[in-house]
C-alpha cells in the first residue's frame, strides 16, 4: 500500500513546528493532494453517472429515454394495460428483444465452454514446449490481442463469404469468431499463472512416482483452477459484450445479439426497453465479475494481497 | 538398472509429444481463423476478377495479384473521396488521446499512489466502466445529449438555447471517443505507476526539488513506458472505431475511416476497396502493434 502523503499528523500542518516558519502549500510535501483527488472523483462521476441515469430511464413510465415521467417495471416485465407506453414493446413481450437476449447468452456460454479447453491446452503447451515451432506459434497467438476488432471482423466476414463459405454466417460463424478473439485472453491469463507456479511441483510429483500426465492432472491443473476460472469468466463477459465481430458475422435478425440491437435501435426509434436490455446485459457481466472476484478472493485468502489488484492485473 | 532405463525412455518418448500436442489445436485454430483470414483481406484487396454478383473473387495466388484497386484507394486517400475520413480519424484520435493523457494520468497517479484508504473503492470505480458494455455507455450519453435530455435542460437553467449535440459535431465525437476509451487507458497506466519505487520520489524531494520538478524530472520519466503502453493499447481500437461515430453523430461530416470500411465491406458494393482500406489501416497501426508485441514478449521473458 502506498499511503504516503496522507499521514494524518503532517497533513494539515502548514507551519513547521520546529521553526514556526510559514511553509506555502506548494512547498509542503505532506499536504493533501486536493487537486488530484478532485480530478479523480470528477472523472469517476463523469464515467459512471450517465450509466446510472440510463439505468434509471429503463424504469421510465413513458416512451422517452430523456425526460423522466414516473417509475414502472413494465419495460422489463411487460403489461397488458392499453394506456402503458410499454404495452407490447417490453422485453417480455417483444420477441425480437427476447431473442437477442437469448442469442447473447447462448453465444457467450458456448464460446466459454469451447474456448477454455483450447486456450488452457495452448497455454500449457506453449509454456513448457521449447522449439522453433513453438516460437512461431507463440507469435501467432499474441497477434489477436493487438489486432483491432474491425480488422478481425472484416477479415472473418471476407473468408466466410468465400473460402469458408461452407460455414454459414450467423450463429456458427459468430461462434468461431468469438472463440478466435477469446483464445488469447485465456492464453495470457493461464500462462502468467503457469509461469509463476514454475515447473517444481510437477518435477516433485514425478520424483514421487507420478507419470507426467498424472502430474499435470493431479498437481498442475488443480493449481491452475482459479486462473482458468477467472479467464473463463472474462471470456464470457467479452463474448457477451462483443459488438464488432458479431456485427460483421450475424447475417440477419434471427441471430442478432443485444449489442447489435443496441447499435441498430439507436438509428430507429429507441425506447426505454433498450435501456432495460442494456441493464440486463450489465447484470450478466456483473454476475461474471462477482463470481471471479469471489474465486480470486478464496485463492488469495491468507497471503495478504488484494483480489481487486489481481483483477486489475488480469485485464491487460 | 538397464531395464528401468528403457522403461523410463519409453515413458519419455510417450510424453515427448505431450506439449506440442497440447499446443497444436489452438495454433491450428489461430492459423485457420486468424492468419488465413488476414491473408484473405489481401486476396480480396488484390483480386482482379469479379463473380456474377459483382463481388471480387479472392486471388489466393500472389502471382495473380492485381494492384489496380489498391492504387486507386491510395490515390483517393491522399486526395479524393477517402481523404476526409483519414483526416477525421487522425485528428479525432489525436485529440481524444490528448484528453485521455490529461485526464487519465492524474487519475491513475492518484489512485495508484495517493488515494490512501479510498484506494480499494476508487480502484473498483475506475475498473467498473471496463465491465459496462461500450455501447451501453455511449447510449447513456445519447440519452443525455438528446433534444430534451438532461444536458440541454441543465444548460437551459442558465438561459442557453437547446443545442442539437448529436447532429454531426466533431467535438462531440472527440469527447465521446475519450469517454469511451479512458477506462482502457487508465488501468495499464495504473498498474505501471503502482510499481514505481516511492523512495526515488522521496529522494528527489529530499534533495530539494519541488513537486513540479520532481514530477517532470523523476515521476514522468519513470512512467514513460507505462504511458506509451497505455497510449498504444488505446490507439489500436480507437483507430478502428466506427460505432462511436455512428452513435453520437451518424453524419457524413464526421466520417472516420472505420465507417468507410464498415460501409464498403458490409454494404457489399466495394469489398475490394474496403479490404484495401483495412490493409492501409493495418499498415498505419503496425508501428503500434509491433511496439506492444515487443513489450509483451520482453516482459514475458523477464517473468521466466
Amino acid at each position: 500500500m502506498t499511503t504516503v502523503g496522507l499521514d494524518a499528523a503532517g497533513a494539515s500542518h502548514a507551519f513547521d513546528d520546529a521553526s514556526k516558519r510559514y511553509v506555502p502549500p506548494w512547498r509542503n510535501p505532506w499536504r493533501r493532494p486536493y487537486v488530484l483527488a478532485s480530478i479523480t472523483w470528477a472523472y469517476v462521476l463523469w464515467s459512471l453517472v450517465p450509466v446510472l441515469i440510463s439505468i434509471q430511464f429503463s424504469f421510465n413510465n413513458s416512451r422517452s429515454r430523456s425526460s423522466w415521467v414516473g417509475f414502472t417495471t413494465d419495460w422489463y416485465l411487460g403489461t397488458n394495460d392499453p394506456n402503458s407506453p410499454a404495452n407490447g414493446a417490453s422485453i417480455a413481450q417483444d420477441p425480437a428483444l427476447l431473442r437477442s437476449l437469448e442469442n447473447s447468452v447462448t453465444l457467450a456460454v458456448m464460446t466459454t465452454l469451447l474456448t477454455v479447453p483450447i486456450g488452457t491446452a495452448l497455454a500449457l503447451g506453449l509454456t513448457r514446449w521449447r522449439s522453433r515451432a513453438s516460437t512461431v506459434s507463440n507469435g501467432i497467438s499474441l497477434f489477436p490481442l493487438v489486432t483491432p476488432e474491425l480488422v478481425l471482423g472484416s477479415a472473418l466476414f471476407l473468408v466466410f463469404n468465400t473460402m469458408y463459405s461452407s460455414i454459414p454466417l450467423g450463429r456458427p460463424a459468430m461462434l468461431l469468431g468469438h472463440i478466435t478473439f477469446s483464445i488469447s485472453f485465456i492464453l495470457v491469463i493461464v500462462r502468467s499463472r503457469l509461469v509463476s507456479i514454475g515447473p517444481e511441483f510437477e518435477t516433485a510429483a514425478q520424483d514421487l512416482g507420478a507419470t507426467r500426465i498424472q502430474a499435470i492432472r493431479t498437481v498442475l491443473l488443480p493449481m491452475l483452477v482459479p486462473a482458468i476460472f477467472a479467464s473463463a469468466m472474462i471470456t464470457f463477459a467479452a463474448s457477451l459484450d462483443d459488438f464488432v465481430v458479431s456485427n460483421f458475422l450475424y447475417l440477419d435478425a434471427k441471430n442478432i445479439t443485444v449489442p447489435i440491437l443496441l447499435y441498430s435501435a439507436v438509428k430507429a426509434a429507441p425506447s426505454p426497453a433498450l435501456n432495460a436490455l442494456a441493464t440486463l446485459l450489465l447484470l450478466g457481466t456483473l454476475a461474471a465479475l462477482l463470481v471471479t472476484y469471489l474465486v480470486l478472493r478464496l485463492r488469495r485468502r491468507g497471503d495478504g494481497g488484494s483480489a481487486l489488484d489481481d483483477l486489475a492485473d488480469i485485464e491487460m | 538398472m538397464a531395464v528401468a532405463e528403457t522403461a523410463e525412455g519409453k515413458a519419455d518418448r510417450a510424453t515427448r509429444f505431450l506439449w506440442p500436442s497440447l499446443a497444436i489445436p489452438g495454433t491450428v485454430w489461430l492459423i485457420l481463423l486468424f492468419v488465413v483470414p488476414f491473408y484473405g483481406i489481401m486476396a480480396v484487396a488484390f483480386s482482379s476478377q469479379l463473380d456474377i454478383l459483382g463481388q471480387p473473387i479472392p486471388a489466393w495466388n500472389p502471382l495473380q495479384w492485381d494492384f489496380t484497386v489498391m492504387r486507386q484507394v491510395i490515390n483517393e486517400s491522399i486526395s479524393g473521396f477517402y481523404r476526409p475520413s483519414w483526416e477525421h480519424t487522425f485528428v479525432y484520435c489525436f485529440l481524444a488521446m490528448m484528453i485521455c493523457v490529461l485526464v487519465g494520468y492524474p487519475v491513475a497517479y492518484y489512485v495508484a499512489r495517493l488515494a490512501g484508504r479510498n484506494r480499494g473503492l476508487l480502484l473498483a470505480l475506475i475498473l467498473a466502466p471496463w465491465w459496462i458494455n461500450y455501447l451501453t455507455r455511449m447510449l447513456a450519453w445519447v440519452g443525455l445529449l438528446g433534444d430534451k435530455g438532461y444536458v440541454n435542460e441543465f444548460l437551459g437553467l442558465f438561459g442557453v438555447t437547446p443545442v442539437d449535440w448529436l447532429a454531426g459535431n466533431w467535438y462531440v465525437v472527440v469527447i465521446a471517443l475519450a469517454y469511451g476509451y479512458l477506462p482502457f487507458f487508465i488501468i495499464p497506466l495504473y498498474a505501471y505507476l503502482d510499481r514505481i519505487d516511492q523512495r526515488l520520489i522521496e529522494a528527489s524531494r529530499d534533495l530539494g526539488a519541488n513537486s513540479f520538478r520532481t514530477f517532470f524530472r523523476v515521476t514522468l520519466p519513470l512512467s514513460r513506458i507505462g504511458l506509451i503502453t497505455s497510449i498504444v493499447i488505446t490507439a489500436l481500437p480507437m483507430f478502428g472505431d466506427y460505432y462511436t461515430n455512428t452513435l453520437v453523430s451518424n453524419s457524413p461530416a464526421t466520417t472516420m475511416v472505420g465507417n468507410s470500411i464498415e460501409q464498403s465491406i458490409l454494404s457489399g458494393f466495394s469489398r475490394a476497396k474496403g479490404a484495401s482500406l483495412v490493409l492501409i489501416l493495418s499498415a498505419v497501426l503496425l508501428v503500434f502493434m509491433a511496439y506492444y508485441l515487443i513489450l509483451t514478449v520482453r516482459s514475458s521473458r523477464e517473468a521466466r
